[in-house]
């Protein structure tokens, strides 16, 4: 289970996160969406203990890890997993040397475990065949789909997706959405999406987080938050621009 | 203009801090964690064996210019056979280990700042971090250890390259004699000019790749931070070479002396 409580964060001046409390459940499926550059990606950072807050607690299954040192830090993220908004691939190692990180550095299992485990992720993500290309040689949604291969290939607890689809075709953003929605369903993995995508938001949330101002401003079932009659949430599930700000454009 | 100094001070201070405590991360997982045995070898090649023609030139030529010159000077007193004394002495407690661990910084550690630099931009570092991989363990201490094995290496042997090129201008280009040039040189060298020179190619090394990794995992964000981060790690690394040098080679002569 996974509790924020009064989180507090400021870059220099600015403001990011203003108290945000949330709860989510073991095995829940959660989408977080708000405005961009809102402090989504912050949130998720903080969750998993990259970035410690300026206050509040960041609690998982009861242990506060908001100030833990990083040697503590890194026990309690393995049970983590995490796609990144930017891939953060590793590029000086291959697409198999990438997926396979985990798992070779911990020696548990033999080398050809390793690979079989690696060429099952890749399949999942259909990325079969790219095993020894590097990043840099893979499109912007190959690379988000190899990061997401990275997160799945250990089978962590948690699984944190910083908008798994931005950037993807129909066809694999949708192919995307469906393993989301069975990772959550066949593994019981507690899953966290940040998504600017609608329809994924629908199929794969139970319940949506948005986040507004630095706050939660509201949180609700998709059927809740898709008929809200509240003007922020209104406008931005049917994607309604202020006029005024087009004006000034 | 007072305040500016003293924010300036603090800013230094505070930089020397952080590193000191990198430096004590780095010793704490040495001790107490699994080395990155596959990275420490790769480093190993980047630094030792990709350092060669750079290492190579910087020795000869220093021999060469540093023969040279000696000799014209010597010459006017009738001490031509003193000059490769003059030339090993120098080359081994001085001119080998400074020049070397500068050009070493120069090559590696703009290297190092600007390969984490990026790493830590990318968000590579986080990554890392999910991954459940300390960047101390997988980067840090590979590259720092790495450094010191390499270094006081590179240093014999551009110190022994320096030797030769001397002894080859020397004689075959100046016609010093060289069997008096020769003896005169083992008889004036002691050990403890080449122990100091490669004590201090230790502690060059353990600077160079320190500041250089500490600049680089510290590096401020976009194209902009990874630039100045490297430039900052070459810099600072040359002049922690420079001073400390002075004050190694004060506190080595008298401990080589006395012990
Ligand atoms: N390391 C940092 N240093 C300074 N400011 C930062 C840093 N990280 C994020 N910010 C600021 O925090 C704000 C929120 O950033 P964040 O990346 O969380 O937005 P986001 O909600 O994920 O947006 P998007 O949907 O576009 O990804 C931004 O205004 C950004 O400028
Ligand atoms: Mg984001």
């Amino acid at each position: 289970m996974i509790e924020v409580k009064n989180l507090e964060k400021s870059f220099g001046s600015q403001r990011v996160l203003t108290g945000v409390d949330l709860r989510i459940e073991k095995g829940e499926s959660v989408v977080i969406i708000g405005a961009s550059g809102g402090g989504k990606s912050v949130l998720l950072k903080h969750i998993i203990g990259l970035s410690s807050p300026d206050s509040g607690e960041v609690l998982i299954d009861g242990q506060n890890i908001a100030h833990l040192n990083e040697r503590k830090l890194i026990e309690v993220r393995r049970k983590f997993g995490m796609l990144f908004q930017s891939a953060a691939l590793f590029d000086s190692m291959t697409v198999e040397e990438n997926v396979g990180f985990v798992l070779r550095r911990e020696g548990k299992l033999s080398s050809s475990e390793v690979s079989n485990k690696v060429t099952e992720a890749l399949d999942m993500v259909e990325l079969s065949g790219t095993h020894h290309k590097k990043p840099a040689e893979l499109s912007g949604g190959m690379r988000k789909r190899v990061g997401l291969a990275r997160a799945l290939v250990y089978q962590p607890e948690i699984l944190v997706y910083d908008e798994p689809t931005t950037g993807l075709d129909p066809i694999v953003s949708d192919s995307i959405d469906l393993l989301i929605i069975r990772v959550v369903e066949s593994l019981k993995i507690t899953s966290i999406v940040v998504t600017h995508d609608m329809r994924t938001t629908r199929r794969v949330a139970k319940r949506i987080l948005m986040l507004h101002n630095g706050k939660i401003h509201v949180s609700g079932t998709p059927d809740e938050i898709f008929s809200s009659q509240d003007p922020l949430v209104y406008k931005f599930v049917n994607g309604i621009s202020d006029p005024k700000n087009v004006m000034q454009l | 203009m007072l305040d500016l100094t003293r924010t300036i001070a603090q800013q230094w201070l505070q930089g020397l801090g952080r590193v000191a405590i990198l430096a004590s991360e780095t010793f704490a997982s040495i001790f107490r964690h699994k080395i990155e045995w596959r990275n420490f070898i790769y480093q190993i090649y980047f630094i030792g064996v990709k350092s060669q023609s750079v290492v190579l030139i910087t020795g000869a030529f220093t021999g060469m210019v540093l023969c040279a010159q000696t000799y014209f000077q010597f010459h006017k007193v009738k001490m031509d056979t003193a000059t490769l004394a003059v030339v090993s002495v120098s080359m081994g407690s001085e001119l080998g280990p400074v020049l070397t661990a500068l050009m070493v910084a120069g090559r590696v550690g703009a290297a190092m700042a600007a390969e984490l630099g990026t790493m830590k931009v990318t968000e590579q570092i986080d990554a890392l971090r999910t991954l459940a991989a300390h960047p101390v363990d997988y980067l840090v201490v590979p590259r720092i250890l790495a450094t010191l094995v390499s270094l006081p290496l590179l240093t014999a042997e551009s110190i022994v390259i320096g030797i030769v090129a001397a002894y080859v201008v020397g004689v075959f280009l100046l016609g010093i004699d060289p069997a008096y040039a020769w003896h005169n040189m083992l008889a004036y060298t002691d050990a403890p000019h080449m122990m100091s020179g490669l004590i201090k190619a230790v502690f060059f090394g353990l600077f160079l790749s320190l500041i250089s990794c500490y600049k680089g995992i510290n590096c401020g964000q976009g194209a902009e931070g990874v630039g100045r981060a490297t430039t900052e790690a070459v810099v600072f690394s040359s002049i922690a070479i420079l001073i400390s040098n002075f004050f190694l080679t004060m506190f080595l002569s008298r401990m080589l002396q006395s012990g």
